[in-house]
C-alpha cells in the first residue's frame, strides 16, 4: 500500500468572474520514502492540488468537485475537522510557498516550534524546547540555543526558509508537502535547503512531494515527477524517464526551452509560443492544444485519457492513441542530452 | 567591438537609512561595457544589482564615483544633452506587472515616449505603434486593450516595444524573464537577442537564472555585497571561474540531467552578510571556504588575471 | 461516433499562429468590469439599492402626503402611525413621515456637500504634498508644511471645533458642513498623499520620466487615474459618517435648528417621549440614520473589493 493515493481529484473555486477549474482529475501516488516533484507553469494548479490534500481548501469559494484522498489507506476527504488535525501537522505537514510570511512576526522563533510539538506531541515545556533546539540544528542554523529566542526579522530569508522546514519536520511526519520551497531563494542558498530535504529523505525515510518550476531541482531532487498543464496531469513517470524519454509534447517544450549549461554553442531557444489557457474557460478538448505543434482535430474536441506508456509511466496525449498518425518522436532534444 | 559605451569609476551607491545607518547598496564597482554586448550580471539577492543598474541608467545618482556614457559624465550634462541620453539609455522591468500603468491602453503605453520626444504624430504615430507591436510579435488588433488582459509573458513584450519607441542604444534589462513561467522566458528572451541584431543595442541583462544568463551574455559579472567579484568572457566564467565565490554559485546551479552522478557541490555555510555592516577586508570572507587571514585585514585589488578576466581575491595576488 | 469517423480526427490541424496568441482575458474597460463586479456583489447592490430608494424618498416622499412638515395641527398630535399619518404624529401634530422625509434631504445634504469638501480639499493637500515629496529642498519642505498641518487637525478631536465655531457662528446647516469639513478632510488628504508616494515609484512611473513625459503628463495619466478608485472608495465612507457625525451634534442639540428638521434633531425631540410610549418618533429617525449608514457603508465595501486588482487579477494570468 503506497502511504498516499489521490485519485481523481477535481477543485474548482467560485470567483467574481466565473468558476475556475483549478484541478481536473489528478491522480497519482507517494510512496514511503520517495520524492514526488509537481511541476507546472503558474496558475497550473500545482498548490491547489496539495492544498486539497491538505483540508485546505475552503468553502464557498472552493469546493472539492470529486476524488479521493487516501492517507494510509484512509479516506481525509471523510475526516471530520478533528481527526483531520490529529493527522495535519503530525503525520502530514508542509512549508507553504509564501513561508517567508508565514511565520508569526510577534512570536520568538523557538517558541512557534515548540508549540507544534506542545499541541500534537504529549511532552513537557522543557523537552518541547530542547527538541525545538534540536531541530534548529538539524536544519543546520547555528547557534541553535541563540536562535531560538530570537523573532523572525532576524533571520535572512533562507533561514526563515529552514525554520519553516524545522516547524514541518518537528513531529517527524510520514509526508512533507513543500510548495517551492526555494523559488524565492538564491541558488547557494537553495542548495542548503535541498541538501537538507535529501537528508530527511535518507535518514528518515520521510516522503516529499515537492513543487517546483525548476527541471534542474527536479532532476536533482525528485524519484518520480507530475507534470501539471491548464489543472490537469498531463505526465506522470519516473525523474529517468522524463528526461530520457518524455512523452508528452508540453514537457518537450519545456525541455527544449531551457538552456543547456553545458551546452558550448549558443543555439537558439526553442520557446513554447503562445500563452497559457484561461481557467475560466478552458479549451474544450486538450489544455495545451492552442499551443500544440502536433495538434489534431480530436484534440480540440476531447480531452485525452491517460495512456500508458512504459511502466509507470503515462500520458495525456492523443498521439498515444493506436489512430494517431506516427508522426512525433523526441528527437531535438534526445540529440542534446 | 572594444568600443565602450559605458565605463563606470569606482561607482557607490549609498543610502542613508535611519539616523547613523548607511546601506552600502553598491561599494565601488569599475567596469567597462562594450557596444554590441550583451553584459550579464548576476549575484544573491540584494548583491546591489538593481542598484547598480539603476545608477548606470541615470535614475539614482551615484554617492561617489562616476557613470560615463560614451565618453560623457552622465551625472554632469547640459539639460539637451541629458535629454538626448535619457532617450538612448532605457530600462526593463522585471515585474511586467508593476511596469504597465493599469488604466492605459496598449497603445498609448507604447506611445509614451513617442509622444514625449514628439516622434511622430497623427497617423504616422499609429503606424509606429502598429510597427512596434509586430516587431514583438503582437497583434496590432491589441492597441484598445488594458494591460490586465495580457499574460505576464506578452505584459513584457509590451513593456519591450514601449522602450523600443524611443529608439534606445543601451538598455539595462533588470531581471526581465524572471517573473515569467519557464515556457514563456525562452519567448522573451530570443526576441531580446534578436532585436539586439536588428536594433544594435547593448544590454545589461541583470538575472538570477545563471544557465539563462550564460545563454545571452557575452560577457558575465559576479556580484557580491555591493562588490563585482569576478568579470570574464562567459565561456571562460563557466569553464574557469576563478573566485571562490564564483566556484560556489556555479556549482550549486541545479543541472536538468539525472543521469549526472551527483557533483562536488560547494555547499557555502551561512547567509550573506548585511550591506549595513559588511565584513572588513574581501566581504566574502565570511563564507569562504579559502579565507586567509590576509583576507580580514585588506580588501583585494580588482585586477585583470588573464585578458579580459578580472577578479577581486587575495588568491590571484 | 463510429470509429471511421472517429479516426477521420487524428489529423494534425493546419497551424493557428493566430489562435495560440489570442489574448487571454476578455476586453473590458476598468470601470465597466468594475461595474459587473458591484452588480455581482449582492451586498453592495442591495446598499446602492437602499441609496437610491433613500434618495428617491427624499426627493418625493413629503409631496406623498397632504401634510408639510412644518404644518402643526395641535389637535392631532401624538398620533400613532396609521394609515392616515403612516409614520404618526408629533407633540405639535406634525406629520412624522412628512418631516422624516424633509430631515433626509437635510441629512444627506449636509452628508453629501461635506463629503464633497472632503473630496476637494483633501485631494489637492494629499496630492500636492505626495507629489512634492522628495522633488528637491523646496518639495520636501511643502510637503512637511502640509503634513504638520494635517498633523495638527489630525490630532483635534472635531467635537472641540463644533464648539469653538458655534461660539463664533449662528448654529446652522452652514456652521455644521464648515465643522465637518474642517477636519473631515485630513483623512483624505492622508489616503491621497500615500497613495501618490507610492505610485511615485511604480516601476511604469520610473519607466515614464526615463521615457523623457512632463511632469504634467505624469500626474494626469498617471498618478491621478490610479488614484481614482482609492478616492472613490474613501468618499462613500465619508458620506455616511458625515451623516451620522451631523445626527449626533443635532442629537446634542449643537446642529439644525428649527425650523429646519434633520433626522438628529427629531431624534433629539423624541427622547423624551419614548417612555411615554410615543416610540414612532425615535424609531423611524433612528431608523433611516441605521439604513443610511449601512447602505453607504455596504456600497463602499463592495466597491473597495470591485476596484481592488487582486480580485481582478484573480484566476486570470
Ligand atoms: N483561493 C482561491 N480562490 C480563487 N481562485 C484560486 C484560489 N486559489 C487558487 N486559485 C486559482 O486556481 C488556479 C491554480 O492555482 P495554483 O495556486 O494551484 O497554481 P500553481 O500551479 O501553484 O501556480 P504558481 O506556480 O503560481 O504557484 C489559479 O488560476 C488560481 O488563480
Ligand atoms: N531606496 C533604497 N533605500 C534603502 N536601501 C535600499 C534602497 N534600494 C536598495 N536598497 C538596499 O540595497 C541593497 C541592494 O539592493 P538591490 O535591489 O540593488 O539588490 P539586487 O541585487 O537587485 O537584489 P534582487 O536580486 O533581490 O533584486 C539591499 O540591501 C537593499 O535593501
Ligand atoms: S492531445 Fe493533442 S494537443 Fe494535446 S498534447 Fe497531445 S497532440 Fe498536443
Ligand atoms: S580574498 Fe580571501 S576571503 Fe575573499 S574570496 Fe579570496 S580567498 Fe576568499
Ligand atoms: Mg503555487
Ligand atoms: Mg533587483
Amino acid at each position: 500500500m503506497s502511504l498516499l493515493k489521490v485519485n481523481n481529484l477535481k477543485v474548482n473555486f467560485k470567483t467574481y468572474g466565473g468558476t475556475i477549474r483549478a484541478v481536473r482529475n489528478v491522480s497519482f501516488e507517494v510512496d514511503y520514502g520517495e520524492t514526488v516533484a509537481i511541476v507546472g507553469e503558474s496558475g497550473s494548479g500545482k498548490s491547489v492540488t496539495v492544498q486539497a490534500i491538505m483540508g485546505l481548501i475552503k468553502k464557498p469559494a472552493g469546493e472539492i468537485e470529486k476524488g479521493n484522498i487516501l492517507f494510509k489507506g484512509k479516506e481525509l476527504l471523510q475526516l471530520s475537522q478533528k481527526q483531520l488535525r490529529e493527522i495535519k501537522g503530525k503525520q502530514i505537514s508542509m512549508v507553504f510557498q509564501d513561508s517567508m510570511t508565514s511565520l508569526n512576526p510577534t512570536m520568538k522563533v523557538g517558541k512557534q516550534i515548540s508549540e507544534v510539538l506542545l499541541y500534537h506531541q504529549h511532552v513537557s515545556k522543557q523537552e518541547a524546547k530542547a527538541r525545538a533546539i534540536e531541530m534548529i540544528k538539524e536544519v543546520g542554523i547555528p547557534n541553535a540555543e541563540r536562535r531560538y529566542e530570537q523573532y523572525p526579522h532576524e533571520f535572512s530569508g533562507g533561514m526563515r526558509q529552514r525554520i519553516m522546514i524545522a516547524i514541518a519536520l518537528a513531529c517527524n511526519p510520514d509526508l512533507l508537502i513543500a510548495d517551492e520551497p526555494t523559488t524565492a531563494l538564491d541558488v547557494t542558498i537553495q542548495a542548503q535547503v535541498l541538501g537538507l530535504l535529501e537528508g530527511i529523505k535518507e535518514n528518515k525515510n520521510t516522503s516529499i512531494i515537492l513543487i517546483t518550476h525548476d527541471l534542474g531541482v527536479v532532476a536533482e531532487s525528485a524519484d518520480k515527477v507530475i507534470v501539471m498543464y491548464g489543472g490537469m496531469m498531463v505526465e506522470k513517470c519516473s525523474v529517468q524517464e522524463l528526461f530520457s524519454n518524455p512523452n508528452h509534447p508540453y514537457t518537450w517544450g519545456l525541455l527544449e526551452s531551457i538552456p543547456n549549461v553545458s551546452n558550448k554553442d549558443k543555439e537558439r531557444l526553442k520557446p513554447i509560443e503562445g500563452s497559457p489557457p484561461d481557467l475560466f474557460s478552458p479549451p474544450k478538448g486538450c489544455p495545451f492544444a492552442p499551443r500544440c505543434k502536433y495538434a489534431m482535430d480530436i484534440c480540440m474536441e476531447e480531452v485525452p485519457r491517460l495512456y500508458d506508456v512504459a511502466d509507470g509511466h503515462s500520458s495525456r496525449c492523443f498521439l498515444n492513441d493506436e489512430m494517431a498518425p506516427n508522426i512525433a518522436t523526441f528527437s531535438e532534444v534526445e540529440e542534446r542530452v | 567591438m572594444n568600443q565602450e559605451i559605458i565605463k563606470t569609476t569606482n561607482v557607490k551607491k549609498h543610502y542613508a537609512i535611519g539616523k547613523q545607518q548607511v546601506v552600502r547598496s553598491v561599494d565601488g564597482i569599475s567596469i567597462d561595457i562594450y557596444q554590441g554586448e550583451t553584459f550579464g550580471l548576476v549575484g544573491e539577492s540584494g548583491s546591489g544589482k538593481s542598484t547598480f543598474g539603476k545608477t548606470i541608467a541615470g535614475l539614482t545618482n551615484p554617492t561617489d564615483g562616476s557613470v560615463y556614457y560614451e565618453g560623457n559624465n552622465v551625472n554632469n550634462l547640459s539639460k539637451k544633452e541629458r535629454h538626448r541620453i535619457n532617450r538612448e539609455i532605457q530600462i526593463i522591468f522585471q515585474d511586467p506587472q508593476a511596469s504597465l500603468n493599469p488604466r492605459m491602453q496598449v497603445g498609448d503605453i507604447i506611445a509614451e515616449g513617442i509622444d514625449a520626444h514628439g516622434l511622430a504624430k497623427g497617423k504616422a504615430r499609429k503606424e509606429r505603434i502598429y510597427d512596434l507591436l509586430e516587431r514583438v510579435g503582437l497583434n496590432p488588433d491589441v492597441v484598445k486593450r488594458y494591460p490586465h488582459e495580457f499574460s505576464g509573458g506578452q505584459r513584457q513584450r509590451i513593456g519591450i516595444a514601449r522602450t523600443l519607441a524611443v529608439q534606445p542604444k543601451f538598455i539595462v534589462a533588470d531581471e526581465p524573464i524572471s517573473a515569467l513561467d519557464v515556457s514563456i522566458q525562452a519567448q522573451v528572451l530570443n526576441l531580446l537577442n534578436d532585436l539586439k541584431d536588428s536594433e544594435d543595442l547593448t544590454y545589461l541583462f541583470i538575472a538570477h537564472d545563471l544557465s539563462m544568463v550564460k545563454h545571452i551574455s557575452d560577457r558575465i559579472g559576479v556580484m557580491y555585497l555591493g562588490n563585482m567579484m569576478e568579470l570574464a568572457r562567459s565561456e571562460q566564467l563557466f569553464d574557469n571561474p576563478k573566485h571562490p565565490y564564483t566556484q560556489a554559485l556555479l556549482s550549486a546551479i541545479p543541472v536538468p540531467d539525472p543521469t549526472l552522478s551527483k557533483r562536488d557541490r560547494i555547499v557555502l555555510q551561512g547567509e550573506p552578510p548585511s550591506p549595513v555592516n559588511p565584513p572588513s577586508g574581501c566581504k566574502f570572507r565570511t563564507r569562504c571556504p579559502h579565507a586567509m587571514e590576509i583576507c580580514s585585514l585588506e580588501a583585494p585589488m580588482w585586477k585583470e588575471i588573464h585578458a579580459d578576466h578580472w577578479t577581486a581575491c587575495h588568491l590571484y595576488s | 461516433m463510429s470509429r471511421e469517423a472517429r479516426e477521420l480526427l487524428f489529423k494534425p490541424v493546419n497551424k493557428k499562429e493566430s489562435l495560440s496568441e489570442q489574448i487571454i482575458r476578455p476586453s473590458l474597460p476598468i470601470w465597466k468590469e468594475t461595474a459587473i463586479n458591484i452588480l455581482k456583489n449582492k451586498l453592495a447592490l442591495f446598499g446602492l439599492v437602499l441609496i437610491l430608494i433613500i434618495t428617491f424618498f427624499a426627493i418625493a416622499g413629503p409631496a406623498m402626503v397632504p401634510y408639510s412638515a412644518s404644518e402643526q395641527e395641535l389637535t392631532k398630535n401624538n398620533l400613532a402611525p396609521s394609515s392616515e399619518h403612516w409614520f404618526g404624529t408629533d407633540d405639535l401634530g406634525r406629520d412624522v413621515w412628512a418631516r422624516t422625509w424633509q430631515g433626509a434631504r437635510v441629512s444627506l445634504t449636509i452628508g453629501l456637500v461635506a463629503a464633497l469638501l472632503d473630496l476637494i480639499i483633501g485631494v489637492t493637500v494629499g496630492g500636492i504634498s505626495g507629489y512634492m515629496a522628495g522633488k528637491g529642498k523646496r518639495g520636501d519642505r511643502i510637503d512637511s508644511i502640509l503634513m504638520r498641518i494635517v498633523e495638527v487637525l489630525y490630532g483635534i478631536p472635531y467635537l472641540l471645533v463644533v464648539i469653538l465655531l458655534m461660539v463664533i457662528m449662528e448654529p446652522g446647516i452652514i456652521t455644521i458642513i464648515i465643522a465637518l469639513s474642517a477636519t473631515g478632510w485630513v483623512g483624505m488628504a492622508r489616503i491621497v498623499r500615500g497613495q501618490i508616494l507610492q505610485l511615485k515609484s511604480q516601476d511604469y512611473v520610473l519607466a515614464a520620466e526615463k521615457l523623457g513625459s512632463s511632469h504634467a503628463k505624469i500626474i494626469g495619466k498617471h498618478l491621478i487615474p490610479n488614484t481614482m478608485g482609492i478616492i472613490i472608495v474613501n468618499l462613500t465612507f465619508s458620506v455616511p459618517s458625515a451623516i451620522f457625525s451631523e445626527s449626533f451634534l443635532s442629537f446634542l442639540g449643537l446642529g439644525v435648528q428649527a425650523p429646519f428638521a434633520s433626522w438628529g434633531t427629531m431624534a433629539n425631540d423624541a427622547l423624551g417621549v419614548v417612555i411615554g410610549g410615543q416610540w414612532w418618533r425615535l424609531f423611524f429617525p433612528a431608523l433611516m440614520i441605521s439604513i443610511t449608514m449601512f447602505a453607504f457603508n455596504a456600497f463602499g465595501d463592495g466597491l473597495q473589493d470591485a476596484l481592488d486588482p487582486k480580485v481582478r487579477k484573480k484566476g486570470g494570468k
